[in-house]
């Protein structure tokens, strides 16, 4: 996917000019947000399983090669086979090989945020492969050449006038505005491609060391038939996915459901365990797990090492004011929201990325419902921090700050300039109490009043008042 | 015979002023000094303190941040509380541990100050046990909780106990209230459009709300959403939370003059 987190700005400027979108997140905020709410009502322990979820990750984080290490050799065990790959490149030249090997034509797709991130679905097409998504939203989008705006949500920008034009244009049937025939159509469209795929790939919500087992969650079932009729069965995902046990499973699957959509539980949670045995009724011949690093380790050890611990619920963008303002594609890569914000730009490099941990007023409500704890807010800082570093923070900030401190070291002039600016402003307001246009605070004032000081600072009233005794 | 006076009646306090209260809205400061009083602290105001230093911090630059902070930490040594009218500012001192090695000096002047600095209606609720509220005010407001103050701090209940106190006021709750109002520091010019949006969602619950007054703890937050209201034509009034505990309502609402007060009464 081309990179246009550069564009931020303008790319936000032009969501909040969409009528369509700006109606679609004004929806969308009384969606997932109030169904986790209750959801969580309903469970009182909730957030004790936070601190449990944390501190498994952390634990896992901490010890993963070993966890790792026993997955793998599970897989091996039940007859699946673990390619590790440390860049995207390695990831797509991996996935391609296992393709050609099976002479593969159509591969069918369940969701997976990872194959955004390494692009996979560009690189097979560009090598003769044909991917087709199942997820009913990723389908529409690649109907539309489009891309996600939300990891679990990828369509929530669209209403369903897009989706009806999109499935008039390509499937060749009567338009229709109706959302149950829409998806219909798109069932009898797809079962085809789940029938005749030669290749299933899925991502993985979770890997479980202690059985070689990956498990997906979908509302669709899509999953399941991507992974269970093709010969070959891929599934892409990255490291730090790992888990120790089935039980440690089941704590992730219910902190996610919750987060995510504030389901008690998602409808399908799908497990893959190799291969299929010969009592096996159904099942794909080839199983392979390709673990992607991209960065990861490299957070290991460092002030983004917790991020590390997420899982994707997105909750974080669900209930962040920014993401709500601007949706998903504003962000201009992969992961939106919060935890893109820290994501991204360790992928794509913090030049590129810049504005993405900056666009955030740290209000913290990302923290706030964060099923794991990661201190979202703090690494945005991080990155200003990488940013200021490497002198990256634009010029205007980097004067007005420097210019800033040198007052704010020197109680004195800070007192002066703060009765000059006072005094000034108060002249700008003249009668009015505010003002309409302030010079160099074109931002402020284009959409709001500045309200006009009171009149002497504080401090001066307050010496005045002590040396008259009062 | 003398007596030495009771330290633990009567604490030493010193204000943070804060740079917004200070510049734009002194009665938000001497209503504060005055709730402290009150309360019977001893109230000074220390002439070394300037700004917490959040415009370093969030920009990125540490070192900036941390010199500023040395100079809070030394301003406000000797004090038993430190207090301000704001959570993000005194959230801001909080954040100051993070600043210094663990081998450092300042870490522990630092650590000492975080557990000294409190937002105002947290001192008076959960460290004086204040609640001798004497005001009175006649309409019926709206809180707007803050984001700092409420995520950082965990205030929420104390402003709302403490204008439980005051006569003839209602609280009329509005939609999404801990939602942030979009000011952010720097943000609110750096991405204006983007603020712009947030604020107007924010005005909307506002109104919505049937309040005549939007309340809340921090200027920034209140100078942002009086701004809104203001350029949208509302006639809703802001005032900071310790203007009314303290009865000091006469003074114009923020964002207005003399002259629309004396058109209103």
């Amino acid at each position: 996917m081309q990179i246009k987190s550069p564009q931020f700005k303008e790319n936000a400027r032009i969501a909040l000019h969409n009528v369509e979108l700006q109606e679609a997140l004004g929806q969308f905020k009384h969606g997932f947000p109030v169904n986790r709410a209750n959801a969580i009502k309903r469970l009182p322990e909730f957030d004790d399983l936070r601190d449990a979820g944390r501190d498994l990750k952390n634990h896992i984080i901490q010890n993963l090669d070993i966890y790792l290490e026993q997955f793998e050799s599970k897989v091996i065990e039940n007859g699946g086979h673990v390619h590790w790959c440390r860049t995207a490149e390695d990831a797509n030249k991996t996935i391609l090989d296992i393709c050609k090997q099976v002479d593969a034509k159509t591969v069918t797709k369940g969701k997976s945020m990872v194959s955004e991130e390494i692009n996979l679905n560009d690189y097979l097409e560009a090598n003769g492969v044909q991917p087709v998504e199942t997820d009913l939203g990723e389908y529409i989008l690649q109907l539309r050449g489009d891309h996600p705006s939300h990891i679990i949500a990828p369509a929530i920008h669209l209403n369903v006038e897009d989706v009806s034009e999109a499935f008039h244009t390509h499937h060749k049937r009567p338009k229709t505005g109706d959302p149950q025939a829409l998806m219909k159509e798109a069932r009898e469209v797809l079962r085809k491609q789940f029938v005749s795929a030669d290749v299933g790939i899925t991502g993985a919500n979770f890997l479980v060391a202690e059985t070689g087992s990956t498990i997906i969650v979908t509302n669709e079932g899509n999953g399941d038939l991507t992974q269970t009729l093709p010969k070959t069965h891929i599934v892409i995902t990255s490291i730090e996915k790992v888990v120790p046990t089935l039980e440690d499973m089941s704590l992730f699957l219910r902190l996610l459901a919750r987060s995510a959509t504030g389901q008690e539980f998602t409808v399908y949670n799908t497990l893959s365990s190799g291969p299929r045995r010969a009592e096996d009724q159904d099942g794909p011949e080839n199983f392979h797990v390709v673990l992607v690093d991209n960065g990861r380790s490299e957070m290991v050890g460092t002030e983004f090492q917790e991020m590390l611990r997420c899982i994707r619920c997105s909750s974080c963008m669900n209930h962040c004011p920014v993401y709500g303002a601007v949706g998903g594609h504003s962000y201009g890569w992969v992961y939106p929201g919060p935890m893109g914000s820290v994501l991204t730009p360790k992928m794509i490099g913090i030049d590129k990325a810049a504005h993405l941990p900056n666009a955030s007023t740290s209000c913290g409500k990302c923290e706030e419902v964060c099923p794991v704890r990661i201190p979202l807010p703090k690494m945005m800082r991080h990155w200003r921090e990488k940013e200021f570093e490497k002198h990256l923070t634009p010029k205007a900030v980097r004067f007005g700050i420097a210019g800033w401190a040198y007052f704010a070291k020197r109680p004195a002039l800070y007192r002066w300039l703060a009765r000059s600016s006072a005094w000034f402003m108060q002249k700008m307001a003249g009668k009015k109490g505010r003002i309409n246009k302030l010079p160099l605070a074109g931002g402020w004032t284009d959409w709001r009043d500045m309200p006009a000081p009171q009149g002497k600072t504080f401090m001066d009233q307050w010496q005045a008042k002590q040396k008259a005794g009062e | 015979m003398t007596t030495m006076p009771d330290q633990s009646n009567h604490p030493k306090v010193g204000l943070f002023v804060t740079c917004l209260a200070d510049m734009f809205r002194p009665s938000v400061a001497f209503a504060t000094v005055k709730l402290l009083e009150a309360a019977g602290c001893q109230v000074e105001v220390p002439e070394k303190q300037t700004c917490c230093g959040q415009p370093a911090y969030n920009s990125g630059d540490r070192a900036t941040t941390a010199e500023i902070a040395r100079q809070t930490i030394e301003a406000f040594d000797g004090y038993e509380y430190v207090v301000g009218p704001s959570g993000s500012c005194i959230g801001m001192l909080h954040y100051y541990p993070d600043l210094f090695e663990q081998n450092d000096p300042w870490k522990i002047r630092a650590l000492d100050l975080k557990a000294r600095a409190f937002e105002i209606t947290q001192f008076l609720t959960d460290i004086v046990n204040f609640d001798q509220i004497v005001a009175q005010y006649e309409g019926t407001i709206t809180y707007h909780d803050s984001c700092s103050g409420l995520r950082q701090l965990g205030v929420k209940q104390q402003p709302r106990q403490l204008l439980s106190k005051v006569d003839n006021l209602t609280l009329n709750e509005m939609e999404e209230a801990e939602t942030c109002c979009g000011f952010g520091g720097t943000f609110c010019v750096k991405y204006p459009d983007i603020s712009n949006r947030m604020v107007s969602n924010k005005t909307q619950y506002i109104s919505d709300s049937g309040a005549d007054t939007l309340v809340g703890g921090d200027l920034g937050c209140l100078l942002n959403m009086a701004g809104k209201l203001k350029r949208e034509g509302k006639s809703i009034q802001a005032r900071h939370v310790v203007e009314i505990l303290a009865g000091m309502t006469d003074t114009p609402a923020i964002g207005e003059a003399e002259y629309e007060l004396a058109k209103a009464l």
